[in-house]
């Protein structure tokens, strides 16, 4: 069994202290720990932001990639070997800004991945400007006249684009963020958790206080996470009142079941010489 | 009189109309029952980029010994509307004939020739006879051309039955509109044309194949088994043959959102340990460059084919250009090593296709086979392919659990600059491959000294590549030692100029041809070895800028006083060739 320091790197935490990275890091870690997962049954995927350090912290099989591009290369990692346990980390700027057109793709494929966003609604590791899920009138180095463009709404997106499960947890609330975690990773599908991740250094306005004061437990509320409709208009909640919890989800085939030769088992463990090429050539013959 | 096509004992045919007609899937059904009848075939496609409407036509030329392009004229137009009567007339050979509708009319000063016999044909009429579609009439203008051929119809109606096997009615239409176009020109034009065409042996194990299933059939035959691709001319149909052979061959093949998740998914594929590709055309390569650099940094093998066409931007999307060659080589951030190659016809779009899988993993590098238009959508017939390079996955060790000491180093600095790979998966390791400057370990590192070892390390599998690469006959020679002018090329104009020599030759004069195949790395000795004295050097390009030239005259100092260039949208002609070399000498 995997104990918690195998999990740990030699690589230096450079996360700022107080970080909700911190949060999420050792969250990520004990669903790992829960979930009974070896080391070499998980791959992580990572963008481009202060999340993307995530590669160097965590002890399992990890692909660092570009900004934006966690969804397709993480897609291509689940195909290619199906029998690992697939997780993307992206952050806010990453996964709704440059990378937002893939978001639609894998939620409606229903690739078997998890997708965690750091959500702090700021660019932290280019210095502080505007990211897509800042708020409206959000003051930055971008948007100095405070920012005209209502946010993203990660989860109304994620809804829209038919993903199969939808969630969002808060940093600070590590005990309910690792039953997410655990949720979203034997969901079998797209999991979509988008994480309230405070940044200590540029978001002076959502801050751990600020979503203490707000957040509320769907779970404590009744919701149903089988209506779709109930999940939108949660979605759309945000001011006096944030919901975390699990919003959506739904139980339909993962995108792996539309390829014939994935029935077999995972391509690499497939032997590459058995193609009959014969066979292929009589159509051009 | 006695067709001429582009060299003796050979014609060509032209069936002509509008876009929707069916004419691509005509023309490679007759090259198909020519070649089965122990013929040679070289078929292409011209069509603008439209799906209904518009000037379409398919140019078969069709020989007893091997064809290698299309010629200059055709000797028979099967005329599908009055369009295509008018457009190709001046290409029409002396004698040559032109089957056409007898419903339209035809002035003598319309067609402005009088060496050529226009044929008119009951097609709308034989094709209401029989109570089929309209595009039936293709089917009776093949029967046609069969009959001035003088050609039995019978091979051709048992490709229709194997091609619409099933589809009974289908069958049945075809073969009665073959038949009738035969016989009606058997009937009333018997001694139109007057051609022979012997087989000239060697084996009758043929297919019939585009270099996109070249391609793709290579592919599958070096082990691929994750194939992900945006839907873009001219390499479409690579995705298009994979998905529909996918329940026979295990390849998981994915048409995704844009080029950028194309080649992201490829990547992610080849970190997890399967053989991964994907082809696109130049704007969807510039999308991919991005993560091109990611396999590089992350030294993540894969094959990625680059099917020309003339930029820049959507510039001409149904025609062929070699514009994209410096692009290929160059392309992306940063300092890696690649290969670039560059397959002149369908037999090395197989060949060169597994040689670049291998060469990918055994380097753990990205190769890119470069095409264009008139390679990947044009039809040849050619011996059935077989697999002669076999499966080389390099230092790829594939274990339940890793034995080694300590914990794995996914970039262990070797001597050669491979660090031995293992499957994420793997018991006892973890395998982290990072975009980031990294360690051997994978771990993110901004350390000058470790910069430099592992830029030196990826840079070190450029030279194992180079000498690997100098001796897979990277620079291909064809035609005389002695020759008075050497063709030096690379591509799809090998075609056009092995056909050119063939006609010098028929005036009195000796040509050679070089065919740079590897271009990256530049295959330094082994040019300068091809070059050899074969009289005057002259470059032939499908670009404005010579860019094989300046990679040429980079590497070797070799630079070209004679060049022939062509960037029209169109491939060379063997006649666009000989003039040139006859203006040169």
């Amino acid at each position: 069994m995997v104990e918690l320091s195998d999990l740990g790197t030699p690589v230096e935490n450079t996360w700022c202290p107080g970080c909700g990275n911190f949060g999420i890091l050792m969250t990520f870690k004990n669903a790992l720990l829960d979930l009974g997962l070896e080391r070499e049954e998980v791959a992580i995927v990572a963008g481009i932001g202060c999340h993307g350090k995530i590669t160097d912290y965590v002890n399992v099989n990890a692909l660092h990639t570009i900004h934006g591009r966690v969804l397709p290369t993480a897609t291509g990692v689940k195909l290619a070997n199906h029998g690992l346990t697939v997780v993307g980390f992206a952050g806010d700027g990453d996964a709704y800004n440059i990378g937002i057109g893939h978001l639609p793709h894998a939620a409606r494929r229903n690739v078997d991945i998890t997708y965690v966003v750091h959500d702090n609604l700021v660019y932290g590791l280019t210095t502080g400007q505007t990211s897509p899920t800042s708020k409206r009138g959000y003051v930055s180095k971008t948007s100095p006249r405070g920012s005209f463009e209502p946010g993203v709404n990660p989860l109304a997106q994620a809804l829209a684009s038919d993903a199969s499960f939808v969630a969002r947890g808060f940093a600070g609330e590590p005990h309910h963020l690792r039953e997410l975690f655990k949720q979203a990773m034997t969901h079998k599908g797209f999991a979509l958790v988008d994480i309230l991740q405070p940044c200590v250094t540029w978001n002076r306005v959502n801050t751990y206080q600020f979503y203490r004061e707000r957040v509320y437990k769907l779970v404590e509320e009744g919701h149903d996470p089988a209506s779709f409709e109930e999940a939108y208009m949660r979605a759309r909640e945000w001011g006096d009142r944030i919901p975390i919890g699990i919003l959506y989800r739904e139980e339909r085939p993962v995108y792996r079941s539309n390829f014939p030769a994935l029935e077999k088992g995972p391509l690499t463990r497939q032997p590459l010489e058995d193609v009959n090429l014969e066979r292929l050539l009589g159509e051009f013959k | 009189m006695s067709a001429k096509g582009v060299n003796e004992g050979s014609v060509s045919i032209l069936i002509g109309g509008e876009a929707g007609q069916g004419l691509s899937r005509s023309g490679s059904l007759l090259g198909k029952a020519l070649m089965r009848g122990g013929l040679h075939v070289f078929g292409s496609i011209d069509y603008p980029s439209v799906i209904r409407g518009s000037h379409n036509f398919y140019t078969l030329t069709v020989s007893g010994g091997e064809v290698h392009s299309n010629g200059d004229s055709v000797d028979i137009v099967l005329a599908l509307n009055k369009e295509t009567v008018l457009l190709h007339v001046d290409e029409v050979s002396p004698g040559g004939v032109i089957v056409y509708d007898e419903g339209v009319e035809i002035s003598s000063e319309e067609l402005g020739r009088e060496d050529v016999l226009l044929l008119p044909f009951p097609l709308t009429m034989i094709v209401k006879e029989i109570g089929g579609p309209d595009v039936i009439r293709n089917t009776v203008a093949l029967g046609a051309g069969l009959g001035l051929m003088d050609i039995g119809v019978e091979v051709m109606k048992a490709v229709i039955s194997d091609v619409f096997a099933g589809r009974e009615r289908i069958i049945e239409m075809n073969h009665a509109a073959i038949e009738r176009g035969y016989v009606y020109a058997r009937e009333h034009y018997a001694d139109a044309l007057s051609i022979e065409l012997k087989p000239s042996g060697g084996s009758l194990d043929r297919i019939i194949v585009t270099g996109n299933e070249a391609v793709a059939l290579g592919a599958i035959a070096a082990g691929c088994r994750f194939y992900a691709a945006y839907p873009m001319t001219p390499a479409s149909a690579v995705l298009h043959y994979l998905i529909s052979t996918e329940e026979v061959t295990g390849m998981t093949v994915v048409q995704t959102e844009s080029e950028i998740s194309a080649l992201n998914m490829v990547v992610g594929a080849s970190y997890a340990g399967v053989r991964a590709m994907t082809a696109t055309s130049g704007g969807g390569f510039c999308l991919m460059t991005e993560a091109l650099s990611l396999a590089a940094m992350t030294e993540s093998p894969l094959v990625l084919m680059l099917g020309q066409r003339p930029g820049p931007s959507t510039g001409l999307a149904t025609y062929t250009s070699q514009g994209d060659l410096l692009f290929a080589v160059h392309a992306a951030h940063g300092e890696f090593p690649r290969v670039v190659v560059a397959p002149g016809d369908v037999e090395e779009c197989f060949h060169l296709t597994v040689e670049a899988f291998n060469l990918a993993e055994r380097h753990q590098i990205q190769s890119i086979i470069i095409t264009d238009k008139q390679v990947i959508e044009s039809h040849k017939s050619t011996a059935a392919f077989e697999a002669v390079a076999g499966i080389d996955r390099g230092e790829l060790e594939i274990v339940d659990e890793w034995k080694g000491e300590g914990e794995y180093k996914r970039y262990r600095i070797t001597e050669s600059g491979v660090s031995p790979r293992i499957l994420p998966g793997t018991r006892r390791a973890t395998v982290f491959a990072n975009s980031n400057e990294h360690n051997e370990y994978g771990y993110t590192t901004s350390d000058p000294m470790e910069t430099v070892m592992m830029v030196d390390k990826r840079m070190r599998k450029g030279s194992s590549l180079r000498a690997e690469i100098e001796a897979l006959s990277p620079v291909r020679v064809y035609g005389p030692e002695d020759a008075d002018v050497t063709l030096v090329g690379w591509g799809s104009t090998k075609g056009a100029a092995l056909e050119a020599i063939k006609t010098l030759e028929g005036d009195g004069l000796k040509a050679r041809f070089v065919q740079v195949v590897y271009i990256e790395p530049f295959p330094v000795e082994a040019f300068k070895a091809a070059l050899g004295n074969g009289g005057r050097l002259l470059l032939i390009e499908g670009n404005k800028t010579a860019q094989l030239g300046q990679i040429i005259e980079l590497n070797t100092g070799v630079a070209f006083e004679n060049v022939l260039l062509k960037y029209d949208g169109r491939p060379f002609t063997p006649g666009d060739i000989a003039a040139k070399v006859r203006e040169v000498l």
